[in-house]
This record gives C-alpha cells, structure tokens and sequence, in this order.
C-alpha cells in the first residue's frame, strides 16, 4: 500500500509525462487507413511526429489544422473544414481523426458541432468517417489521452449487434502495450479457438514491416468495419486500468460483459488470462503455453539471485508503472521510488511506501542509492549521472533499437523482462566487486584496541 | 606418467601433517588420499584444474596452459578470486596446441608461447601448466621453463598437475609443490617485523581475505604473504621470513603448511574465517603463535579487545534477523567451507540444520560436528541428488546451502537455494561475512518469487477449467511436451553428474 503524493513544484524538472493528445493519436495509428488530425498549431502535430518517429523509427501519419494567432481568436472551423476536405481529397482515408490540442481547447472549439457543420456543408464528406476526441494538453497525460481516443471510437463506431458471433471477443489493449505485445495476445487468445477484435490494432501498423506500396494514412491496424463488428462480440478484455471507461462505455453500449486485466506482467496475471480465455472458450489450455509457463518459472529462479534485494527506481505511466513494478517486486526487488504522471486507482496498490506525481529531477532525486532506473529513454542522462544501469521502459525510446518489438506481455514477454533486467545486474556485478577498503573496522573497534594498550607498529606494503 | 611426476605423487600422498593420511597402512598411503574415481560416476574437477585454483590467484603472474584448447578456452576466467592491483591473472594464455604438435611436440610452441607472453606483458612471472595430452605426448615443460627462464632471465615456473593424475585436490597439493620448489625462498623482504604471517590456502574469492585484513591491520599483524588470494609474486617468494601461518583450508595445501615448518620453522596452525566464534579463534592463534615466536605479549590484549568490539557488532547486526530465521531448516551441503563452523554459527541464530555433508571432512571436523549438533547430527556422505530433490520436494528442509552444482535440485524443486562455494559472488568471512551471510539467507528465504513460482496452474487444479482431453473441432491436438509425470526421473538422469 503506497501513499500517492503529488508534486507541487513551479517547474517540472526533465518532464516524465507527455500529453493527452499525443497519447490519442498514439491511439489513433491503431485504426486502419486513417489520418490522425491534431488541432491545433503546427508545432503541436510536429513534436508529436518526431517523437513517435524517433520511438519507432517508421512513418507517422499525422496532420494538423496549422492554427495561427488570427484563426484560434476566431475559431478554428475554417481549419477544421479545409483540413477535413484536403486530406479527404488528397489521402483518401476511411477515417478522419481528430483530437484537440491545448491551444484550442483554451479558445473553446467545438469541434464536434464544426464536425456536423462541415458534412452538411459537404454531403461528400459523409463517405469519410469522422471522430473527434477533446484531450486538453493540460489535463491528464498520455494514457488518459489514449482511453479517450478508443472511448471516441467506442461512441461514434460501436453498436449493439443483435446476434452474437459466440467465439468473437473484443480486446482493449492498454497505450503501455506494444505492438510485439499486441501480436503476442492475438497468437494467445486464437490459440482458444477465438476470433479476437483490437481497438486500436497497432500490431498490423507499427510493427515494423516493409509494405509495397506507399500511402498517407495509416496502414494496418483496426478496420472500421471490425470495429463496427464489435457489438457482436461476446466478451471484452480490457488490459490496464487506463481501459475501465473504455470497457464500460463499451459494455453500457453494447450490453457485453467485461473483465480488466490491470497487467499481464507477471507469471500470476497470465495464469488468470489464460483461465479466463479457457472459460470463455471452452477450449483447454494449449501445450504451447503450459510450457511457456514452466520456462518462465525457471527464468524466474534463475533471475532472482541478482534481483534479490535490489533497489529500483521507476519512472512510468500508471499501468507500466504498475505492471513492471508489481513484477520486480514478485523477482525479490525493493521498489524504492515510484514516479508517474498521473493518477489511477493503481497507485495505492503500489509495492512501495510512497508514489510520487512527478518529474525525471524527482526520479533522480529519489533514486539516489538505488541499483537500478526504470523510465523512458529521456532517463538516461540521470542513470549516467546516478553511474547505475537504466532499463528502458515505456514510450519515447530513442535510443535503442526494437521499440515497437518490445514483448512485456505473456509468459514469453515475462520471461524476456526477467532476463533483460537480471543481464543488468549481471553485467553491474563487477561494481560490486569488493575491493580491500571495502570493509573497513569502524572507529569504536579500532579506539577499543587502541585502548587496549601496547600500541602495534604500523605497517605500509 | 614420467617418473618425476610419479615421484612427486608419491610425496604428496605421503602426508604427515594429515591425520588421516597417517591413520593409514603403507598400502593404502600408496593408493593415493583420494578415493578412485568411478566411470561414470564421478564429479569434480581434475588435477590440473586444482593447480590452477591453488595458484591462479597470484595476480600479477601470466598463467600459461600448456595443451589443447579445451584445458584453458573451457575453464578460463570462471571464478571470483579477485585482485587489488595487477589482472593478469585473468588473461586466459595456453599454447593451443593442434595436431602436428602432437605428432611432433609441442615444447617449441611453449617456449615461444613464453616469449611472446614476456615481449607483450612482461609479467614477473609466468607459470606453466602441464596437461594431459601434452604430457602424455612427453612434452618436458621443466626443461622448457629452465631454457626459457634462462634465455628471459625470468622465473618460468612448470607446474606438473595434468588432469589425469587424479583429483582436484590432489591437484592442489601439486600446484603447492611447485610453489615450493620453485619459488618460495627465492627472493628477500625489504623488512621483517615480529608480527609477518603467512595465510596458506585462502583464495580471497569474492574479496574474502580483504573481510579479515582490517582485523589484522588493527591487531598490528603484517601478512606477509596470503597464498594465493590477491598474492604478487615476490610475497609468495619471499614468504619463508614469516613468523608463523595460518592454515585455511586443510585440503588444499597442508603440504604447503607443513613443509614450511620443517624447512623454515614456521609454525601453523589450522583455522577458518567462517563463523563468528571461529573468526575469534583464529585471531586468538595467530596472536598466540606469534607471541611464542618471540613477538612482544601486548598484541594478546590487542586482540582480545578487538574481538570484543567486533563480535559485539556482529552480533548487534545479527540480532534483528534472529525473529525472522528462528526454526528455518537448512541442508548444508559444502565442500571446501568447513560445515561445522557454519553450523555453530547458524544455530546460533537459531536455524536448525536438518543436514550437513560431510563428504570432505575429516574424522575430527565429524566429532565437532557431533559435539555441535548432538549425537542425531544428520551427517550425509554422499547423497545422491535424487534423494536432496527429494528432501526439498518434501519440504524437509527450507533452504539448501551449497555449492554452484546442486544449486539446479533445488532450484527445480522450487526451493530457496544460497551459493556458498567458490562461484559465489560474496563474500562470507570474518565477522562481515557472517552478517552477510545471515541477510543473504533472510533475503533468499524471504524472496517473493517462491510464492510465484510454487503457484499451481489453474488449469491443474482439478474442476476449474476444462480438461486437456476436451477439444474443440477441427482443432489437432496441441503439440508439446507432457510436463506432467516428467519430474524426478528426467531431473535425476540430467543432474547424475551434480554432487
């Protein structure tokens, strides 16, 4: 049980967080054949672009409604509409999807009745599917900007379906999951016999592969027409808390019951997902992952002798925070600083005295002493300053290659979090080597001797 | 085997300083101290590996294997004897020697083995190890190393402990001799004083020797030389004007200890650095030992000072763990680390040892044991792994100490398991040691990942899901490997060779 503190500074210091909007486009690239729209000024769109580009190392579609000074004062419908009809007109996507910015969030755009206002406008816009999400820079952080975006596409996309498909169920993945990870969880539920549904998909987008031909918009991910399908589905998983409005929505929608996983770090968590799929299948559990799961056991002891009684401090989002730091905890590791961006009914649940809602100085700060930094690549200069190693986790990771490929889920991907962080304090090993100072006499044992009497020679070799 | 060698065999099998080598017939003395190895029975390393573990700690030395590749490129830089200066010792150097040197001999390729190794390195030293197949092909590394050392001007010493004359421990002895017959009293200190020893069969793995020096920094004793752990050449050279030794390890290098004392007049003793009551009496001896080689009495009341306050503070740090690990069970399977001093200084933290090996010990270290443990002392000789698995399966026991190779029968009976051999990476002697070594077991006992990896498989417990033999249509039977009814057996024939 942790105490979640908030941290009231002037200036974050070396921020952890990164806003809600990049967090819905983030989702946005899940959607198959879309064009994500930030509104707002260009600047928004372009670091959003570079950072995703620079984590992935692949082409990011994303546009913008270049708000300037004039435009934000008068409202951005005139930008709303030429966007909406250039990108229509140019990229051809499905879907259009928008989502605010704190620019126009702060002049109050409603973007929803410009949205109406430009399909009657142009009755040809009909043909393109348009969603729109308000994630305001300064509320919330990158994962709460992600559970609105599939919360918009819930809304605007999802009915009820009278007659069900009985081995179809639909998957709310978590932002803190990676397309490795979303691949990972189709390959376990087919296994069951079931059809599996993704909102969002990244897994067909951001994976990393060579396509043949070039295209604006995204390309992979979620269709709209499985999105669509999903009222027919019979079960919903929901993997992080992040994804409880969304699951909820979903269900209050829909009528489809769902169960949230809050992890699937962990050889525990997987047990209960697996159970569950069996459940609801019917079908029992495949070889495959019983022996995953005895493999997984056996990187667990070998690990634990150089995770044992390590110090971690951990910088991540909510449900990465949570989800690796209830693993480390599980290999014998002492959580000794937690650092998120924002608040989740998780926090308290947290294996550790106390959570902070903080910055990379509060990280630093607080990992004075410990063994081992958890945060996004953005950490790496207070590791080198700390001299301990930094195990990267969580979004922008720049400076490694494989981002998208990152497998933290399953018993396969629990194995590999395992393994990665043990190699660490493996390869750490020979800062611990003692040396002959390493065990000095404290001054009390040698004053004890001294006063003993019969003072020894000194010796210098 | 050449006649030197087997001479040499001889003269180590016949050891007086040994109490059970003394309790022997001439024909059994002649058999050799180790028992004969059994073909496919049989564990442990040779000869020529107990060489290099008895003298690769000498730091600043270039450690030449003379032989295939497998002797060195297998086995190079794989323990935690650690230094404070030179890492020569770690550089893994050997002769690699292929086909045609087999055929034809492989002493030029060692001589210029040599000399290159003394061009790019320049160590004080460089030692040079037989193995089998050089051996066995006649390769004469004793006159290889006088050419050499001649020709260089610099101590080339041949250490004669191929693989196949037995043993590890018979090899340690051998790396032993050559120390005595081509180092030690070779060379003179800048100075004596009346408080210089030698520490005789301490590795300093994982920094042990520095856990002990501190305490004899502040007894004002000098350790002259330590052979081998963090050594440098010359100390070992110049080793013969200590006062007196201490004996480590019994097993390794008594031969050492003893001939010392005849040829030089050093008196030893045999103590360990394991466990808080054996710590002090160490101290106690060496002080004792040097005080009746002529040093003045005070360092007495020095020591008793010192082992006053510092078993006073090890016991402090101790005390917080005792709640934690009273009635916690622990098998004690070792080797080279005394177990009865372990066992008293666990029991006094009130862990109960329902098992210690006794596999190494003498008939001495068993009375001990017996007096420590009382007359139903569990003393295991030689148990088979199947039947630990079986004892921690059972849960008979709560941790398993050890050493590296059974570390796997209890790992995969996913019971606590805790490194204390020579892999191991801490250090456990002197009194830090045994606070370590206390906090190392609470840590392991206490890990969560047992929890973990001891939870059932919800689909084994029986009624909750749907059973394997159930499938869906059109769906082939998944292919795997049964986990189920594989335990034991497959795990006995994978570790017949752990022990």
């Amino acid at each position: 049980m942790a105490t979640v503190k908030t941290q009231f500074k002037a200036a974050a210091v070396n921020p952890l967080k990164m806003s809600q909007p990049l967090g819905a486009a983030y989702a946005f690239m899940g959607m198959h054949r879309c064009m994500p729209v930030m509104h707002g000024s260009q600047g928004c769109t372009s670091f959003g672009l570079v950072l995703l580009v620079r984590h992935f190392r692949e082409a990011i579609p994303l546009q913008t409604t270049a708000m300037n000074e004039a435009t934000t004062v008068m409202g951005g419908f005139d930008n709303i509409e030429k966007a909406v009809l250039n990108i229509r007109e140019r990229a051809k996507p499905d879907l259009i999807a928008i989502c605010s910015t704190g620019l126009t969030e702060t002049k109050g755009d409603d973007v929803d009745g410009y949205l109406k206002l430009v399909q009657q406008r142009h009755p040809e816009t009909t043909d393109t599917a348009l969603v729109y999400v308000s994630t305001p820079d300064y509320v919330g952080a990158f994962q709460d900007g992600w559970a609105k975006a599939v919360s918009a596409f819930i809304k605007s996309l999802v009915a009820p379906v009278e007659e069900k498909v009985p081995t179809q169920v639909n998957i709310l993945p978590g932002c803190h999951l990676t397309p490795a990870d979303v691949e990972e969880l189709r390959e376990i539920v087919e296994s069951f016999g079931l059809t599996p549904l993704f909102l969002p998909d990244l897994s067909r987008s951001l994976d990393g592969h060579m396509s043949d031909e070039f295209s604006p918009t995204t390309m992979g991910g979620a269709t709209l027409a499985e999105v669509r399908e999903m009222g027919a589905s019979v079960a919903t998983i929901a993997i992080g808390e992040q994804m409880r409005p969304c699951a909820e929505l979903l269900q209050e929608q829909t009528g489809i019951p769902f169960v949230l996983f809050d992890r699937l770090a962990g050889l525990e968590a997987n047990d209960r997902l697996l159970a569950h799929l069996s459940a609801i299948s019917g079908a029992p559990v495949a070889q495959k992952w019983r022996r995953q799961r005895s493999q997984l056991q056996d990187a667990m002891l070998d690990a634990h002798f150089f995770c044992s009684g390590k110090k971690i401090a951990i910088g991540a989002e909510p449900d990465l925070l949570w989800a690796l730091s209830s693993l480390l905890n599980e290999m014998g590791c002492d959580i000794a600083s937690a650092v998120t961006t924002t608040h989740s009914p998780l926090l308290e649940r947290m294996p550790t005295a106390e959570v902070l809602i903080g910055d990379l100085e509060d990280l630093e700060k607080s990992a004075q002493g410990c063994d081992l930094l958890v945060t996004h690549s953005h950490g790496r200069q207070a590791a080198e300053r700390l001299h301990i190693s930094h195990y990267r986790a969580g979004l922008p990771m720049f400076d490694r290659l494989g981002a998208g490929h990152k497998l933290m889920v399953g018993y396969r991907g629990t194995r590999d979090i395992v393994f990665e962080v043990g190699n660490l304090f493996l390869a750490d090993l020979h800062h611990h080597e003692g040396t002959p100072q390493s065990w000095p006499l404290p001054e009390e044992t040698l004053k004890a001797v001294a006063d003993a009497g019969c003072p020894a020679t000194s010796f210098h070799y | 085997m050449g006649a030197q060698l087997s001479e040499k065999l001889q003269d180590v099998f016949n050891e007086p300083g040994c109490d059970k080598n003394q309790g022997k017939s001439d024909k059994e003395r002649k058999k050799g101290c180790t028992k004969q190895l059994s073909p496919g029975a049989a564990a442990g390393g040779c000869a020529f590996d107990g060489a290099k573990i008895a003298l690769q700690p000498i730091v600043d030395v270039a450690h030449l294997v003379h032989g295939p590749i497998a002797c060195e490129g297998n086995s190079w830089d794989n323990r935690h004897a650690l230094s404070s200066g030179a890492a020569t010792y770690r550089t893994g150097f050997t002769t690699d020697i292929n086909e045609l040197d087999v055929i034809y001999g492989g002493e030029k390729r060692l001589y210029k083995a040599v000399k290159e190794i003394i061009d790019k390195y320049d160590p004080p030293a460089v030692f040079v190890y037989q193995t089998c197949v050089t051996a066995l092909i006649g390769d004469d590394i004793e006159a290889v190393c006088k050419a050499a050392g001649k020709k260089f001007n610099k101590p080339v010493i041949p250490v004669n402990s191929p693989g196949f004359a037995g043993v590890k421990n018979l090899g340690n002895k051998l790396g032993g001799e050559a120390l005595l017959d081509y180092v030690i009293g070779t060379a003179e200190p800048e100075y004596t004083t009346p408080y210089d020893i030698n520490i005789i069969g301490e590795y300093n793995l994982s920094g042990e020797l520095w856990q002990v020096k501190p305490l004899l920094d502040a007894m004002g004793v000098r350790v002259l030389a330590c052979i081998s752990g963090d050594a440098r050449y010359q100390e070992v050279a110049y080793s013969h004007r200590a006062k007196a030794a201490m004996m480590v390890c019994s097993k390794a290098m008594v031969n050492i200890s003893r001939k010392m004392e005849e040829r030089y007049n050093i008196p030893f003793f045999e103590g360990s650095f394991y466990g808080i009551g054996d710590m002090s009496d160490s101290l106690r001896e060496i002080a004792r030992l040097l005080v009746q080689q002529g040093a003045p009495d005070g360092i007495i009341a020095r020591t008793e000072a010192l082992i006053a306050a510092e078993e006073a503070r090890a016991w402090a740090r101790i005390e917080p763990y005792k709640a934690r690990l009273k009635g916690k069970r622990v098998l004690l399977i070792t080797g080279g680390v005394k177990s009865w001093s372990v066992v008293a200084a666990l029991q006094e933290v009130g862990i109960e040892i329902v098992g210690t090996s006794v596999k190494k010990s003498t008939k001495e270290d068993k009375e001990r044991i017996k007096e420590i443990m009382g007359e139903e002392a569990h003393m295991i000789d030689d148990m088979p792994p199947r039947e630990m698995y079986k004892m921690l399966k059972e849960a008979r026991a709560d941790i398993m100490l050890s050493g590296g190779r059974s570390q796997f029968i209890a790992l995969k009976a996913k019971m606590p398991w805790l490194d204390i051999n020579q892999e191991r990476h801490h250090a456990f002697a002197g009194y830090e040691g045994m606070v370590k070594l206390v906090q190392e077991i609470d840590k392991t006992l206490y890990n969560p990942v047992w929890e973990q990896v001891r939870l059932p498989a919800p689909w084994d417990v029986a009624g909750v899901l749907p059973s394997a033999s159930v499938r869906l249509p059109n769906r082939p039977a998944a292919q795997g490997w049964p986990l189920e009814g594989r335990g034991e057996n497959a795990l006995d024939s994978s570790l017949s060779s752990a022990g």
